[in-house]
């Protein structure tokens, strides 16, 4: 079983080894999918204490929540994500200004959610300190928003990138790590505008 | 199963599954509570089932047999065991098998429970068997052969992965307690490495509970 002329060849460094036959992307994806489970997960059992466990009434009256104005909020950030999807096709075809117009049209959408929500939350009539229900909804939807300043900033970046001509339809990593970010964004809002503004 | 991250466009889709169990839900709620919360259910289960669909190809597949090298003119041998490190037998059966020059490594998992294993707390299980590796890598070399020592993962069959990637061994020897005592018997560990390593697999049974009871009446 002794081949060896490979072997005696070889020079520098061995190869990676993966025992668990799992990739570093792979393993780094699952990882930060697990610590937003557990970060947004620590959050949503408190909303579930507060309003299930100990039956505080949601929203706690006299206060009312903005479900009109987190709807057209919702739509502009589902949107969002359709044309970050249209972007990378674009680059992924060659089509520069395809990519340039929708990363610029998703931060302008971003940031429209963003401001929407600020002015929401200077508008909505209570504040963290008017109770659990209160506390808890400033919670969610600010950690949330949190998490969507965070793709605002990498979205600027990739919208720079793209207007300086650093992605082509070989090159566009950045814009494909950005675009899952900003769909994960997208899909905690559904799960946050669900359960405190709807059900 | 599905990684909804692994691009944009498994993203995008997993978005779009989100926003149709959203809708189902709030559609069913809408009519009546328990039929929400049964909708709720339902969505989870279902994107759940739609995350278990495997879309890459060949990633189900079972790993390729590993081959090893050795350099010219050596004779290496790879020895893995836990408890069964310091027996008798398995002093006797390398002094069998080896030729003379043989070099060997002798490798040690380090056996943690389960739980210590998920919270990370091996240092114990690797300091048993760092003490066992020691003792045994001693008496080897009395004997006459090269010898190296390491800890090796708490998963055999990786240990010895890990093992060949660095050591490129000619046969593998391992050293497990009697059936019936045995944990990685009864994990079928010598027939999953010999599916999955093309080394000569030797097989030792340490009993070293006869082997105490031997030294006591002599």
């Amino acid at each position: 079983m002794a081949t060896h002329a490979e072997h005696l060849e070889h020079h520098g460094p061995p190869a990676p080894h993966y025992s668990s036959r799992i990739t570093p992307g792979v393993l780094g994806m699952f990882l930060f999918i697990a610590s937003e489970i557990m970060l947004f997960g620590s959050f949503f059992t408190a909303y579930f204490f507060v309003r299930v466990v100990n039956g505080t009434p949601w929203p706690t009256p006299p206060y009312h929540l903005p479900v009109y104005v987190a709807f057209i909020n919702t739509c502009i950030l589902v949107t969002s994500s359709f044309t970050v999807h249209w972007s990378l096709q674009s680059i992924k075809r060659g089509n520069v200004w395809g990519l340039r117009a929708g990363l610029l049209l998703t931060f302008l959408m971003g940031l429209s959610f963003l401001i929407t929500q600020a002015i929401e939350y200077s508008r909505i009539g209570f504040n963290t300190s008017n109770g659990a229900f209160a506390t808890i909804f400033f919670c969610l939807t600010g950690l949330h928003g949190a998490h969507v300043f965070v793709g605002l900033s990498i979205l600027a970046f990739m919208t720079i990138r793209a207007f300086r001509g650093h992605f082509s339809a070989e090159d566009h990593h950045g814009v494909e790590i950005g675009g899952i970010y900003w769909h994960f964004v997208d899909v905690m809002w559904i799960v946050v505008y669900l359960t405190v503004y709807i059900l | 199963m599905r990684n909804p991250l692994r691009s944009e466009a498994e993203a995008f889709r997993f978005l779009i599954a989100v926003i149709v169990g959203a809708l189902v839900i709030v559609g069913a709620a809408a009519v009546n509570m328990w039929l929400g919360v049964a909708a709720a259910i339902a969505a989870v289960l279902g994107i759940l089932w739609w995350l278990k669909d495997e879309p890459v190809p060949g990633a189900g597949d079972s790993p390729p047999r590993l081959a090893s090298e050795t350099p010219p003119g050596t004779h290496r041998a790879l020895v893995v065991a836990n408890e069964t490190v310091g027996g008798q037998a398995l002093q006797e059966a390398l002094g069998r098998l080896a030729q003379p020059a043989t070099e060997l490594l002798v490798v040690a998992p380090a056996l943690a429970s389960p739980v210590r294993h998920w919270v990370s707390d091996t240092d114990g299980a690797r300091a048993k068997a760092e003490r066992r590796l020691q003792t045994s890598v001693a008496e080897l070399e009395a004997t006459g052969f090269t010898v190296r020592g390491e800890i090796g993962d708490g998963d055999p069959l990786v240990a010895i992965e890990d093992a060949l990637r660095t050591f490129g061994a000619d046969e593998i020897v391992i050293s497990t307690h009697p059936e019936g005592k045995s944990h990685w018997l009864e994990q079928d560990l010598i027939g999953k490495a010999r599916a999955r390593f093309a080394v000569p697999i030797t097989h030792v049974v340490v009993d070293l509970a006869a082997e105490k009871t031997e030294v006591s009446k002599a």
